[in-house]
């Protein structure tokens, strides 16, 4: 399952730079929900799969043997929460950029004044 | 020492809370000030012969302030001192009608102290700190008329090309105190030997050699000196007489027992020291301002001593510190009269002036003896000393009658030079009628004054001067000294005669000039004619095609795309993934195939074709309800591999993202066709090559075996510590509830931006 979940990274990383490299700011912001999705995957990944033990201790407060490491699940839990964050700040970003310029492309935006 | 320029700085300092009758005296206040330090160096000097202070700086580098007072440092501290006090009493005359006096009086006492720093300093990297400071310094009191386009350009010339030269001298700092380990000069001197025989000298003196050029205006960093004459005349007098390019001669003299005595030395120095003296004269000749003309004659000056310190004999070297005092007593004099007959008649050009010498008599006597000491004649300290040079010419060891042509030619024009300043200004008969506008008062005067008076008393009295000050400075460069005496008279030898045909062919040469105007515009051709290029030119043009190159490579790099800089970011990652990758490729899969997890296959596999949709999706709502799918494949991944609290807020959040871009969506367009197939593979391919390192990365992950104990007390405590039983919720708001109060903060500061950005700006109240 390992393999699987290594090429589920890997497509989303995939996914995720292909849309970082349109021209679409829309595509771009799609582009950063796929790459913190597949870094929040790598990171829960990385120590370890368990199966149905989640991390909690037995109803008596004893600590409970071979459950999931709860360190990584308390620092992916924290990516999601700022992703959306992030997320919901580039849209809002977006939605004004689009009201003031009338534009979707990236290559609009090099200057940062008139020259 | 180090109070001195303790004081210095308060003085400065306080100059800022003088008001009324005090700041209208400020001038008057810091000469007062200058005179008492010079007071005080000399009672301590002469009370107690050399005094050495030193402080700890970075003991861990062995590093310390070190100041010292031996025989060089107190003619330069006098001199520093001294005119420094003349040229303030003079400023407070010249500075009269302008504005921003203040920051220009701070400046120039700040710039004392800068100098007085280099002088006192037994440290190389503490003197490159006070060497640096008068090059800012400078630069601050060059461009004091700063709305002049030609004062901005000059300063930014000079404090470039000093800056750089102080550059180089700190890399050859460096490289010789690595030989030595230490900047302590002493300790240079101890081990001059270890010194020069080591493979770094030649570099190391080369750089430090450079600075040295590039402050003291030596070919070919000469040109910066004549811009710096857009400062106000004080300064000039200040700087060309005392201070600032006497700086590199110091140093010259300071470095002499350690890197000095050998044909580099010799040939670099007597080299440059040759070419400048000859330049500086030869171009001063055919000046139009006065000012101009007496810069070159600095330059001219400044080559003599380089040149004097690169013969390296004791006679030479004594000539030199004579000719050091010689030159700042006329400097200083001749700039002072500059700026009182520029004050007097509003003009510094040759051309409007002329026969001056009955309306300024007392200033006329000044500017001729000042100029009878510069040509060299007899009863001034200049005859004197230009005795002792033609002496210490003839006899160079190595014979080169080279040197002693050029000295004996740069003379000649030298006195020509001189003749014809006082002829222009005070004896010749004026096109026009020139016009005094406002006669100099007594603080005009009493510089040039002074300084003539001693020129004189010097002259007629060298043992004055001989006796201890030169002797007390040449026990410092030569270990084993003869003292020496100074003398008026020499009697008839091949000096003489050498003296005599110079003064002679001077006149000769001022005389031409003057009688036949054509000289003038031929010889103005003829230079025109073999000087191919002029240095401040190609200054102008290597700083312009700088800007312009790095313009041009900004273009190339900085282009503005947002996405070819992404690219370059995904590439280089990529390959540097990839190497590493290659590099430990040797590792071993262990995977246990998991038979009863169907389910969990098919949600992998979903999420997977979600991602790969995604990207050739042209609707945009299909592209959100496809985010939306892979989201929630990952929230059941998240809940199969027992992550039950990730599940939750994935599930939440990928909820909140779709409606918010389905909310969005309304507004905007359609996804546009931006690029061309081409671009798409290009894309494709790069993010092919990143998202399959990136999927290796995972598997190998699995194989790294993290240390436990972060687990191990997590597990443990969770309950015993947080009273939870759930781990993940007890570390994020007990164990690390700070971190997540940050990122509570994160997101409130993301909500704010949101709000200020969707809100509609209210409309102006009329």
């Amino acid at each position: 399952m390992e393999i699987l979940l290594a090429i589920l990274i890997g497509s989303l990383y995939t996914a995720g730079v292909y849309m970082l490299l349109r021209r679409s700011i829309l595509k771009f912001i799609i582009g950063i929900i796929f790459i913190s999705n597949a870094t929040n995957l790598l990171v829960f990944m990385s120590s370890g799969l368990v199966k149905g033990n989640p991390p909690f201790t037995a109803p008596d407060g004893t600590p409970l043997e071979q459950t999931a490491d709860p360190l990584n699940q308390a620092l992916v839990l924290t990516a999601i929460v700022i992703g959306l964050g992030v997320v919901a700040y580039t849209l809002a970003l977006k939605y004004k950029f689009f009201e003031l310029t009338k534009t979707d492309d990236l290559d609009e935006l090099k200057q940062t004044e008139e020259v | 020492m180090i109070n001195v320029l303790v004081l210095i700085l308060l003085l400065s300092l306080s100059l800022l809370f003088f008001k009324g009758t005090l700041k209208k005296q400020m001038a008057n206040v810091i000469a007062v000030f200058q005179a008492g330090l010079f007071a005080y160096i000399a009672y301590l000097y002469l009370n107690n012969g050399n005094i050495q202070e030193s402080f700890d700086w970075i003991s861990a580098l062995n590093l310390s302030f070190v100041f010292n007072l031996d025989g060089i440092s107190f003619i330069f501290s006098m001199l520093i001192t001294g005119i420094g006090a003349l040229v303030f009493i003079y400023a407070r005359y010249y500075m009269k009608k302008y504005e921003r006096t203040t920051p220009f009086y701070i400046y120039l006492t700040l710039f004392s102290g800068a100098m007085l720093g280099i002088v006192f300093s037994g440290n190389l990297i503490q003197l490159f700190v006070f060497w640096e400071l008068t090059s800012v310094l400078s630069f601050l009191l060059i461009t004091f008329f700063h709305e002049k386009e030609r004062a901005r350009k000059a300063a930014f010339q000079g404090l470039f090309i000093t800056l750089m030269g102080g550059l180089a001298m700190l890399g050859g700092i460096i490289l010789i105190g690595s030989v030595v380990d230490s900047y302590n000069i002493h300790d240079w001197t101890q081990n001059a030997d270890a010194i020069k025989n080591s493979e770094l000298y030649t570099a190391g003196l080369i750089l430090i050699l450079v600075g040295i050029f590039t402050k003291s205006a030596q070919f070919p960093f000469h040109f910066w000196l004549p811009g710096a004459m857009e400062a106000p005349t004080p300064v000039s007098s200040f700087l060309h007489s005392a201070t600032m390019v006497k700086a590199g001669f110091f140093l010259l003299l300071r470095l002499h027992p350690s890197l000095g005595g050998t044909p580099e030395w010799f040939y670099i120095l007597s080299t440059a020291g040759a070419i400048t003296m000859f330049i500086g004269v030869y171009f001063a000749i055919l000046r139009t301002e006065i000012k101009s003309v007496l810069a070159y004659t600095t330059i001219n000056a400044l080559g003599v001593l380089t040149l004097l310190m690169g013969i390296d004999t004791f006679l030479s070297v004594k000539a030199a510190i004579l000719f050091l005092i010689i030159h700042a007593f006329y400097k200083a004099t001749l700039f002072m009269v500059a700026g009182v007959i520029d004050k007097s008649t509003g003009t510094k050009l040759f051309a409007n002036l002329g026969g001056l010498r009955k309306e300024m008599p007392l200033v006329f006597i000044f500017t001729l003896l000042a100029t009878l000491s510069m040509a060299g004649l007899p009863p001034m300290l200049g005859f004197l000393g230009k005795e002792l040079i033609y002496e210490a010419k003839i006899n160079i060891p190595e014979a080169s009658n080279f040197i002693l042509i050029i000295g004996v030619a740069s003379n000649i024009l030298l006195v020509a030079v001189s003749v014809l300043f006082t002829y222009k200004i005070f004896i010749k008969k004026p096109a026009h009628k020139v016009e005094i506008k406002s006669k100099p008062n007594i603080n005009g005067l009493i510089g040039p004054g002074i300084l003539v008076i001693l020129s004189l008393i010097f002259g007629l009295f060298p043992q004055l001067l001989g006796g201890n000050i030169i002797n007390d400075a040449l026990s410092n460069v030569f270990e084993n000294y003869t003292p020496v005496k100074l003398k008026l008279w020499h009697g008839f030898n091949t000096v003489f005669f050498l003296s005599l045909f110079t003064v002679i062919a001077g006149f000769i040469v001022a005389l031409l000039i003057i009688k036949f105007e054509k000289i003038t515009f031929y010889w103005n051709k003829f230079n025109e004619r073999i000087l191919l290029f002029r240095f401040t030119d190609v200054f102008v043009k290597a700083i312009d095609s700088f800007v312009s190159i790095s313009r041009k490579k900004d273009k190339i790099v900085q282009h503005g795309y947002h996405r070819y800089y992404l690219l370059s970011i995904f590439l280089l990652t990529s390959v540097l993934l990839w190497s590493q990758f290659f590099e430990t490729r040797s590792w071993i899969f262990n995977i246990d195939n998991d038979k009863n997890s169907f389910y969990i296959l098919i949600v992998i596999v979903i999420t997977i074709l979600a991602s790969i949709l995604a990207m050739f999706s042209n609707k945009r709502l299909a592209t959100i309800a496809i985010l939306g799918v892979s989201g929630y494949g990952i929230a059941l991944i998240y809940l199969y591999y027992s992550a039950v609290d990730l599940a939750i807020t994935q599930i939440l959040v990928e909820t909140v993202v779709v409606v918010l871009f389905v909310i969005v969506l309304q507004k905007l367009p359609r996804f546009a066709k931006l690029s061309n197939w081409k671009i798409k593979v290009r894309d494709l391919a790069i993010a092919l090559i990143f998202g399959t390192v990136m999927g290796l990365l995972a598997l190998k992950a699995t194989e790294v075996n993290f240390d436990s104990s972060l687990y191990d007390f997590y597990s443990e405590n969770s309950y015993l510590q947080g009273f939870g039983k759930n781990v993940v919720n007890v570390i994020l708001v007990d164990f690390r509830g700070l971190d997540t109060f940050g990122e509570v903060i994160v997101l409130a500061i993301a909500a704010l931006g949101v709000s200020v950005l969707l809100s509609k700006p209210k409309k102006k109240k009329v």
